[in-house]
């Protein structure tokens, strides 16, 4: 298959996303900017230690992340392995959180194409109402696309009414030109969400990459009038960088990107910091990390 | 719900005022002029205030000088200047590089002073003007002992008195641009800042008295054009002007036949050529940083978008939901993208243009942002439809107008980019890197920027081809026009 990469300037980019890195986000702006942030946070624990216990413990803390503070939101959802679906989906009932699960031989993805299928299906039937899978970086390293998009379509297939957000691990992708043509393929796909990054890799949802990103969205969105989400995981770890992204989303697709249906931020030590930045604003003075649970 | 077309919550998230404080800036009431290491009242000029464009209220008076106000002044460099240049290139560096350091320090109130003076976004004024002013000291503070290795190795001696005469666009950036060759190099200066923006040249001096330089070395005499006349008449031995075309002019008129050595960085309608092999969307950036930065307020602005016909309406498309997100307004306020208009009179020049343009017949499209009652104001605009007679795509409107040309080929790419009586500079768009270069050669402009545009350093060359003047500033080649070479 002929591939055709999009022209991407990394220059260009590092520069309008550093200059979108300065906007003054102050007062109620800020108040205003971090509840948002709460509310897309997909609050996860992806861990070969976590337990039905500290899932459970991870969900009260995602229904309800500051009891001091009603008007701080619910989190968007809480993202596990597949194992621990059931305790999420037990825990989150009828509390408008959702279930998100990883999916496809997460993080690798090195799986057969059977494998991931059967995984969706069982983990969807579990309960998980948002699957994660990864894109193959085998398969488009190597140049294949066209198996990179039918992994996808068969994925998407195996989630029936689940949502799908297709992970990229933008840091394997090797350069910004990969970036932008991974995001193609995945929503011509079928893609609900495209997301950055496993996490587990050596870098997350840079400036840059959330960037290129949201250009790829908003320029998909314009052509085919399908709606495409944006999900950036991965090194997004406290306030001053979570409304970076924001502004990047508000700036690049506009106010009305800024909803969890559209915009969700993958994290875990994020939340305490929205917190206790958000605290900071109404009380006037920094609070002590032990004023908020970590879990 | 994953993404949907009916968001679950939707509300707008406006950016809070984000006020640069004002506080720490300690202007004074009024202004006298700097002359001999001192502050003198006028004898035959006289004091105006200077306006805040974005609120039209005075901030400070400041004296004008007259004829025998820069008769004094150039008899004050006069009169230093052979103790200066007598100088170590060591010692005169170490003097330069004082004053860089003292830019860098009261870098917070020379940004402040600077949007208020002139209405440009603070945001520029404090990561652009100010860094590079301190930058341009820091570098001429470098050549100030290695003048001759600028000049291949030849002898040189300085040309002695220079008068600088520098525009309302980058008040305290065109200051630095102009003195620190000239005194690095052992001459000393007259400088006369634009009527509109004195006010950081001024503080420029306060910087000049602590950093305890000789007096009479640096001389800053505020004033119109009449006192610029009276400095091009007055006993220099070089003029160094930044400004219009049409005033350069009559500065080389006035000085043909005599032994006035003469400099000139004036106006540009500059191409800016986008392929469509280019990374589209950062070209769009590149666009908007070319004509919307400081308001349009600059000579290399790329006023003239040239953009291959097969992308044409993308690009355009792309360029004004571009046009729509920029932030119009309080200059003072941190995440303001485009300030205020320097003056009423620079508005009215764009205005009158503007509407020759809609005249002539070309598409006109302003964006419907909300622009403060007082001040004086212009919306970003766009012209397509324009031939290349037009005026509006011939004639410099200095202002955040951008005219919008197509064409086909490299070839009409390149004629049309050179077919201009200016020749400031050009931008390139294309991910070809032979292209690339091949544009660049062809093109009859001092400065070319590879995708990228209206980025500046110290050690880069700048200056014009044909109506856009003669003489370098920047680099190496910065010291050739402050020296008269043996």
């Amino acid at each position: 298959m002929l591939r055709r990469l999009p022209h991407v300037d990394r220059v260009g980019i590092e520069e309008r996303a550093a200059l979108l890195g300065k906007r003054s986000i102050k007062t109620t702006a800020k108040a205003q900017g971090i509840r948002l942030a709460v509310s897309m946070v997909d609050l996860t624990t992806l861990e070969g230690q976590d337990t039905p216990g500290k899932v459970r413990n991870l969900c009260a803390k995602g229904v309800c992340p500051d009891p001091h503070a009603p008007e701080v939101p619910s989190v968007a959802a809480i993202c596990v392995y597949p194992a621990l679906v059931p305790t999420a989906v037990a825990a989150l009932q009828g509390t408008g959180v959702r279930t998100a699960s990883v999916s496809t031989g997460f993080p690798s993805g090195q799986t057969s194409l059977a494998v991931k299928i059967g995984e969706t299906e069982e983990t969807v039937a579990a309960g998980a109402e948002e699957i994660d899978m990864v894109i193959s970086r085998e398969a488009f390293l190597s140049g294949d696309d066209a198996r990179v998009q039918e992994e996808i379509v068969r994925v998407k297939e195996a989630c029936g009414d689940a949502h799908l957000k297709v992970i990229l691990e933008t840091s394997e992708l090797g350069s910004l030109d990969h970036v932008r043509h991974a995001s193609m393929l995945a929503m011509e796909a079928g893609a609900d969400f495209i997301k950055t990054s496993t996490g587990k890799s050596t870098s997350g949802a840079t400036p840059e990459v959330t960037l290129v990103m949201l250009e790829a969205i908003r320029d998909f969105t314009q052509r085919t009038g399908r709606v495409v989400g944006m999900k950036a995981a991965g090194g997004v770890s406290n306030t001053k960088a979570a409304l970076h992204r924001l502004v990047l989303a508000k700036e690049t697709l506009g106010d009305e990107w800024l909803t969890p249906d559209r915009f969700r931020i993958g994290a875990s030590s994020l939340l305490n910091d929205l917190l206790m930045q958000h605290a900071k604003l109404e009380s006037g003075r920094y609070g002590r990390s032990e004023d908020f649970s970590t879990e | 719900m994953a993404a949907t077309d009916t968001p679950r919550t939707s509300l707008t998230w406006d950016y809070a005022p984000a006020p640069e404080s004002a506080d720490h800036v300690r202007l004074r009431d009024s202004y006298d002029l700097f002359v001999g290491g001192d502050w003198v009242a006028p004898t035959d000029g006289h004091r105006v205030p200077s306006i805040n464009p974005a609120t039209e209220e005075p901030i400070a008076q400041v004296a004008f000088g007259g004829e025998h106000d820069v008769a004094a002044a150039v008899a004050a460099a006069r009169a230093a200047q052979p103790a200066w240049a007598a100088l170590s290139g060591l010692e005169r560096g170490k003097y330069v590089f004082r004053i860089a350091r003292l830019i860098q320090e009261r870098a917070r109130e020379l940004s402040v002073v600077e949007s208020l003076d002139g209405g440009k976004p603070i945001r520029e004024a404090r990561d652009i003007d100010v860094p590079l002013a301190a930058a341009h000291f820091f570098h001429y503070a470098g050549w100030a002992d290695k003048v001759s290795y600028a000049l291949g190795g030849r002898a040189s001696q300085p040309y002695g008195v220079v008068g600088q005469i520098v525009p309302w666009n980058f008040p305290l950036l065109m200051a630095a641009w102009k003195l620190a060759p000239a005194i690095a190099c052992g001459n000393t200066a007259v400088l006369k800042p634009a009527e509109t923006t004195p006010l950081t040249a001024l503080l420029l001096a306060e910087i000049c008295q602590e950093a305890e330089l000789p007096p009479g070395v640096v001389n800053i005499v505020p004033g119109d054009g009449a006192t610029g006349v009276a400095l091009v008449g007055s006993d220099v031995d070089k003029i160094a002007f930044t400004g219009s075309t049409a005033v350069g002019k009559g500065i080389q008129a006035a000085l043909a036949g005599t032994n006035t050595g003469l400099t000139l960085e004036l106006g540009g309608k500059s191409a800016n050529i986008v392929f469509e092999d280019a990374a589209l969307d950062q070209a769009v950036e590149g666009i908007v940083q070319g004509i919307f930065f400081n308001q349009g307020h600059v000579c290399c602005a790329g006023s003239r978008l040239l953009v291959q016909e097969s992308v044409a309406d993308l690009v355009i498309r792309k360029l004004w939901d571009r046009m729509e997100l920029l932030r119009v307004g309080d200059p003072l306020d941190k995440n303001t993208d485009v300030g205020a208009i320097n003056s009423a009179a620079q508005l009215a020049r764009i205005e009158a243009l503007v509407d020759v343009g809609e005249a002539e017949g070309a598409h006109r499209q302003t964006v419907a942002c909300e622009l403060p009652e007082r001040g004086f104001w212009f919306a970003p605009t766009l012209f397509t439809d324009v031939a290349p007679a037009h005026r509006v795509a011939v004639e410099e409107i200095f202002g955040p107008v951008l005219t919008v040309l197509t064409f086909r080929t490299q070839a009409e790419a390149i004629e049309k980019a050179n077919d201009s009586a200016y020749g400031l500079a050009a931008g390139v768009w294309t991910d070809k890197g032979a292209k690339a270069f091949e544009v660049a050669r062809a093109l009859r402009a001092g400065v070319v920027w590879q995708n990228t545009y209206n980025h500046f350093d110290p050690t880069a060359a700048f200056g014009g081809y044909k109506e856009s003047g003669f003489g370098r500033e920047g680099g190496a080649a910065g010291v050739r026009p402050y020296v008269r070479v043996a």
